[in-house]
């Protein structure tokens, strides 16, 4: 039976600031789903929210896996439950090479139950596993060797985010802007790379501004995001529409919506630099 | 009764330290009374059965010692009650080379610590002090045969004595500090070893410390002597229970690295909590030689240490690697002395220090420049890990440059353990301590990898298991 990750009225602040006001997601392994909306419009906080980073208080509202709820557990946890998060802005490790990082992070992923200081997955195992799904993604060997991220340009890092999806093999995967900052040809290897990797037992939430991540993984679901709610929804037409169009089309359709936005950029600038 | 697991883990707030246990006391040879005064110093020469000039060299040092006040810099001396410590402590009868013939306990302790095993895979000899003496030696036949010795100090001085008089207090006269004075008036024990020219040793020499007693203190003496072309590298590990008294660690340490020689000093020292730690190393380098010390501070309560390395003559290298770990109520103030006397001499140090739960770790480091010495180089780079807000981390780099025709570098950092690199790693299934460990060993991975291969996983096995239970 497939999974299903669920959100409801999810409401999350930062800093005390309301930035998801009531969100609502459903999402079953297997689907892959489009999460669009303009510049400062959530979905970030979205991804971040339900990869359960600290910062980003649930003040209302739930996130659940087959009816059980996250709320409460750990980013660790959550990745054990099969969440993964391909960041916007991958973070650098500096003295911590990739392969040693992705072999504990694998171990633990792959064995939900281990206990602290257990054994790790198997050497020989690991290495050529490794170095096939390297090779798919065209990343060279000696990255395995790279302190992670450290001195990676922006199209390595984001190769690096889609290898360790390839290596975790979650359940619900959201790739942020995974496709940002590519030359065309990485976008179009990268989007490659990724229909190989979907299937029955993977879902994919694809946060992005560009067409063609989209056209080779269609979206049967588009969520449309503005100021912290989703505004519309539909399938990939509607994600087509908003790239050839823009949203200015969806601000008329939801005009306190994008009161909303306007007053919160206005709030923004208002603030003293010294403030931001 | 063997060991004693029960420590005071709880009290000190240092769970984490593995070698806290302690053996019995009752069968030892002899153990001082407590306090130091001109007959302890008497009897122990006496029962060294020592030549008249060292007697004398003890006496006048501990004389120096008496002169001389506690330096009021560095860490909280004050409550050290040079009174309250056993100067000298023998456990066992004499020093064998089979470990068959150690008494018991004291086997089982180096047994639990591995250093026979170390010994069987990859060293090319050991020496083993339990308390005040030697109690275990070996060297690889074909390095004696090669005229290298490798013994302990107390031996040294009795079987090679115009050798060890030649260079004895050279390098580190008693009146350089009222911690040498100390050592100087009742070193016992110690690392004595001779690498003949020409004669590269492949394999560590590793010397053990142990000490076992409370209240107890030691002071080995170590003296290397790398003649021309020669090679070593002299590893030591140090390690003492946990108990709620204080102990005190009080070593020389000095080095003469001949023309065109290579010695590579390394210290991995795990003293309890309870340990005060204050020792001199010094090196002299001539010319074209490579002195490096390695210096890994995880232990102790207080450690004040700061190798340094004379470059006496035109083409010498000294290089210092030095890694402190402060937790909860641990203060390391290390660092490093680079003295530049000639021209065209070259000078490197890294220094990483990772303080949590309330350590401290300091760093504290001179680079001089002696007037004339043109064409000098020294680099220094000094980056600090902060693990939590309650944690401290400090930098004191000395300078004194007398020349201007010379190239110094300087840099120094202190980051704090970063929310979004623990948020990343924790992203991908790794726990809270796992991710902070990671963040560390990756910290320290520059130091490490220049590391041989057993003390780096060493070393990262170490600095994990003062990461275990950091989290609260
Ligand atoms: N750490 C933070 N502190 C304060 N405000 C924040 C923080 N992170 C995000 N925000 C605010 O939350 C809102 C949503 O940001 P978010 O990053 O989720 O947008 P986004 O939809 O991903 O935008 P983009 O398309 O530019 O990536 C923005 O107004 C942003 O300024
Ligand atoms: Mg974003």
């Amino acid at each position: 039976m497939s999974s299903v990750l669920k959100v409801e009225n999810l409401c999350v602040s930062i800093d005390e600031k309301l930035i998801l006001k009531g969100v609502d997601l459903e999402v079953r392994q297997g689907e892959i789903h489009a999460l669009m909306g303009p510049n400062g419009s959530g979905k970030s906080t979205l991804a971040y929210a339900l990869m359960g980073h600290p910062k980003y208080e649930l003040v209302d509202g739930r996130i659940s896996i087959d009816g059980e709820s996250l709320n409460e557990l750990e980013p660790d946890a959550r990745a054990r439950k099969g969440i993964f998060l391909a960041f916007q802005y991958p973070v650098t490790v500096p003295g911590v090479k990739v392969a040693d990082f992705l072999r504990h992070a694998v171990t633990n992923v792959r064995n939900p139950n281990r206990k602290e200081g257990e054994g790790l997955i198997p050497m020989r195992e690991f290495r050529a596993e490794l170095k096939s799904r390297m090779e798919e993604l065209g990343i060279e060997p000696e990255f395995a060797r790279r302190y992670l991220n450290d001195g990676f340009s922006g199209g390595e890092k984001k190769r690096m985010e889609i290898l360790q999806l390839a290596m975790l093999r979650p359940k619900f995967a959201i790739l942020d802007e995974t496709d940002s900052g590519l030359d065309s040809d990485a976008v179009r290897f990268v989007s490659e790379a990724i229909s190989r990797l979907a299937g029955p037992d993977m879902a994919i939430i694809i946060i992005t501004h560009h067409e063609r991540l989209l056209e080779f993984n269609r979206p049967q679901h588009t969520h449309v995001l503005l100021a912290g709610r989703v505004v519309e929804r539909g399938d990939a037409r509607l994600a087509h529409e908003l790239h050839d169009q823009g949203y200015t089309g969806v601000r008329q359709r939801h005009p306190e919506a994008a009161a909303e936005e306007q007053a919160a950029a206005d709030a923004g600038n208002r603030q003293p630099a010294a403030a931001r | 009764m063997a060991t004693d697991l029960k420590t005071t883990d709880e009290e000190i707030g240092i769970g984490e330290y593995q070698y806290g246990f302690h053996d019995s006391t009752a069968n030892y040879v002899f153990t001082a009374r407590k306090g130091i005064d001109r007959d302890i110093v008497t009897q122990i020469s006496e029962m060294k059965n020592e030549p008249a000039w060292m007697r004398e060299f003890r006496l006048s040092s501990l004389e120096m010692f008496f002169r001389k006040p506690l330096p009021t810099w560095g860490g909280e001396l004050r409550q050290l009650d040079f009174q309250d410590i056993h100067y000298y402590v023998k456990a066992a009868q004499g020093q064998e080379r089979s470990w068959e013939d150690v008494p018991d306990e004291i086997r089982k302790t180096y047994d639990r610590l591995g250093i026979p095993e170390a010994e069987r895979k990859y060293l090319a000899g050991v020496k083993a002090q339990y308390e005040s003496e030697v109690v275990y030696g070996s060297l690889q036949e074909d390095l004696a045969k090669q005229g290298v010795i490798f013994t302990d100090t107390d031996s040294a001085l009795r079987d090679h004595p115009e050798l060890f008089r030649q260079y004895f207090g050279t390098v580190i006269p008693p009146a350089d500090n009222k911690f040498a004075a100390l050592n100087s008036a009742v070193w016992s024990g110690g690392s004595f070893i001779y690498v003949p020219k020409g004669v590269k040793i492949e394999f560590p020499l590793q010397a053990y410390f142990r000490i076992n007693s409370e209240n107890m203190g030691q002071f080995e003496r170590t003296l290397i002597i790398v003649d021309e072309g020669a090679s070593v590298h002299y590893v030591e590990g140090c390690t003492a229970p946990t108990y709620s008294s204080e102990s005190l660690h009080s070593a020389v340490v000095e080095i003469i690295v001949k023309r065109g020689a290579r010695c590579r000093y390394t210290t991995i020292q795990n003293w309890s909590s309870n340990v005060y730690n204050l020792v001199t190393k010094r090196a002299m380098a001539y010319g074209d030689s490579l002195m490096e010390w390695v210096d890994g501070n995880l232990g102790s309560r207080l450690t004040m240490k700061y190798p340094a390395i004379y470059l006496m003559e035109p083409g010498a290298r000294g290089e210092t690697l030095s890694i402190a770990f402060a937790g909860k109520g641990q203060h390391q103030d290390a660092g490093a002395k680079m003295v530049h006397c000639a021209p065209n001499t070259y000078s490197r140090i890294i220094s990483k220090s990772i303080s949590k739960t309330g350590g401290r770790a300091s760093y504290r480091g001179l680079v001089k420049v002696a007037n004339g010495a043109t064409g000098c180089k020294s680099n220094v780079v000094c980056d600090a890990l902060l693990l939590d807000s309650d944690s401290r981390s400090d930098t004191y780099p000395y300078m004194e440059i007398d020349e201007d025709n010379v190239v110094i570098e300087h840099e120094a950092s202190v980051s704090k353990i970063s929310d979004e690199q623990l948020f990343y790693l924790m992203s991908r299934g790794l726990t809270e301590a796992e991710a902070s460990s990671m963040i560390v060993t990756g910290f320290i991975e520059p130091l490490v990898k220049e590391l041989p291969m057993e003390y780096a996983v060493e070393m990262n096995r170490l600095i994990e298991l003062q990461m275990e239970g950091s989290i609260g």
